[in-house]
């Protein structure tokens, strides 16, 4: 599903934020990318949703590989993954419903298809009822379910999210992994970037380690639930 | 599973344009919407491009006015020909008879010599002088009109050459000159016309092109979040269109009420001009077929002002995670 065949990524100031990185995530996985600010977390998820392109080696989402995308082709391509982002991105000028609408809308979708798929998403994040709220009027967890729901509202088979808990208190933060595992149990593949060890530690995930741009350690979710029994 | 993965789901093409005429529809009805929000700087544009789109249709009025009114008045082209003192009133009435059924004569009047005296008596103010004279020293006098479709200074020339070489004439004064000037005045007027035309067409393009980049810069946010969520390049640049398609179009409005303003404005002392060279011309505004351009010119430099400028700037802006 996700492929990083000797992946580097080196930026235009000299910057080399991926070294030599290789790994791969099957289908319906879910995987914590973990390792301090700098390690390469996030510019592993740009290239994954087509946002930076590698410098060398090649990176393969479903057997398509993200260079070789042209640019009206990396359009669709992103309509094909979720994405959750540390900091929402929401639109605070535009009610929820919009919001989370805006995947459906960019991907022309008829309106009564939006209505049912909007609200069924906000459903699945608990805040059916809220369509007509502005995002200024939800509190920060609340603002990043609004984020997650349209980031699932297109039903994609990728879903990735850099930090989605960083600015939640634990308890949101559990509550929104959560949300994330549902997602995952119906066959979504979902990436996860994240510093939180302690939410690291409560879900039994697969984690892939980076560090200095290179993957130093792969740990599977088997073993992860091995050492939390012995 | 990894098969079906990312492979684009295609929905019917009966749902497909649905969608598309739906997103159309909302996104051109959205734009307006926009649009009325802010009415004072919709309305500033629209009065820029108006004005822009109105000076050359202005001009254009104008040469139309110009070609009716000169040539179509034969009076502004007459010829007087003045006849030999011999000839006397039998005579003279034969040659203007016979000067009538020229092709390109539309009217001969004839002053007799009497007639001459008597309005020269009455307008000059030389009465008592005139009375010491004893014999009438004006000739006879034709003064031709010729027909409208040979007011062009070859034909006048030629018309003028024909009535020299008639024996019975004394003398032909025809103001060729004034034919030629207006014909070249004409001339110059279209071009202005047209050249104005090309730099404001320009002048539009440019306005909407920088106020359509202007409302790139506050939707900036809402453009990177579309195009990471997938948007194609044709989706973002959409209501930047249709945006600009509203300034064009009102703006071609606007114009179309300024020139049949100008029209109505200034068409009561054009008509007593003319009847003070005793015309009964009427002005004339555009055609109707000007009126559609107008207002289609103004949307399509509209259409084409943000096309420009969005393309141009949407390419820059990519979004980061």
């Amino acid at each position: 599903m996700i492929r990083f065949e000797t992946v580097t990524k080196r930026y235009a100031n000299g910057r080399e934020a991926l070294a030599a990185a290789s790994f791969h995530v099957s289908p319906g996985e879910m995987v914590f990318l973990t390792g301090h600010s700098g390690a390469g977390k996030s510019t592993l998820l740009k290239l994954v949703a087509a946002i930076e392109r590698p410098t060398r080696g090649t990176v393969i989402i479903n057997r398509q590989s993200v260079s070789a995308l042209s640019r009206s082709a990396v359009a669709a391509f992103r309509r094909r993954i979720g994405m959750v982002f540390q900091d929402h991105k929401l639109l605070y000028d535009r009610p929820v419903f919009d919001n989370v609408a805006l995947p459906l809308v960019v991907d022309g979708v008829s309106r009564r298809e939006v209505d049912k798929r909007v609200r069924a998403a906000l459903d699945q994040v608990g805040l059916l009822g809220r369509e007509t709220g502005f995002p200024m009027e939800l509190s920060t967890g609340e603002q990043q379910r609004v984020g997650i729901a349209r980031a699932v509202v297109s039903r994609p088979t990728i879903l990735i999210a850099d930090e989605p808990t960083g600015n939640l208190d634990p308890d949101l933060a559990v509550d929104v992994m959560a949300i994330f595992q549902r997602f995952n149990a119906v066959g979504t593949t979902v990436l996860i970037a994240t510093h939180d060890v302690h939410l690291i530690e409560r879900f039994p995930v697969r984690r892939l380690h980076l560090g200095q741009g290179r993957v130093l350690r792969d740990e599977p979710a088997a073993a992860l639930g091995d050492s939390h029994g012995g | 599973m990894a098969d079906e993965g990312l492979s684009v789901t295609r929905r019917p093409f009966r749902a497909r344009l649905d969608g598309w005429l739906e997103r159309h529809a909302q996104v051109c009805v959205g734009t307006l919407g926009r649009l009325y929000a802010r009415p004072i700087a919709t309305l500033l544009i629209w009065t820029v491009i108006g004005v822009a789109l109105a000076l050359p249709a202005l001009l254009q009025v104008t040469v139309r006015n110009l070609e009716a009114a000169g040539p179509g008045q034969g009076r502004a082209y007459a010829i007087d020909v003045f006849l030999k003192p011999v000839l006397g009133v039998p005579q003279a009435r034969q040659v203007a008879d016979r000067l009538r059924e020229r092709d390109d004569v539309a009217r001969v009047e004839l002053i007799t010599a009497e007639e001459g005296l008597a309005e020269f008596r009455l307008r000059s103010g030389f009465g008592e002088a005139l009375d010491a004279l004893t014999d009438n020293p004006l000739p006879a006098t034709l003064i031709i009109s010729p027909s409208p479709n040979s007011t062009t200074p070859a034909a006048l020339a030629h018309l003028r050459d024909a009535l020299q070489a008639l024996p019975e004439v004394d003398q032909v004064v025809a103001d060729m000159q004034w034919a030629e000037r207006l014909q070249a005045l004409l001339a110059a007027a279209k071009r202005i016309s047209n050249g104005a035309g090309l730099l404001l067409a320009l002048a539009v393009l440019l306005v909407v092109g920088q106020v359509v980049r202007g409302d790139i810069e506050t939707r900036r946010a809402e453009i990177e979040v579309s195009k990471l969520l997938g948007a194609s390049d044709g989706f973002v640049r959409r209501p930047f269109l249709y945006t600009g398609f509203w300034y064009g179009f009102g703006g071609g409005m606007l114009a179309l009420l300024l020139v049949l303003g100008a029209v109505a404005w200034v068409s009561p002392t054009v008509v007593r001009l003319a009847a003070l060279y005793g015309s009964n011309f009427r002005m004339l505004g555009l055609p109707i077929s000007g009126y559609l351009s107008l207002v289609a010119s103004g949307a399509v430099l509209g259409w084409l002002g943000s096309g420009f400028a969005a393309t141009w700037r949407l390419r820059q802006i990519e979004p980061g995670l």
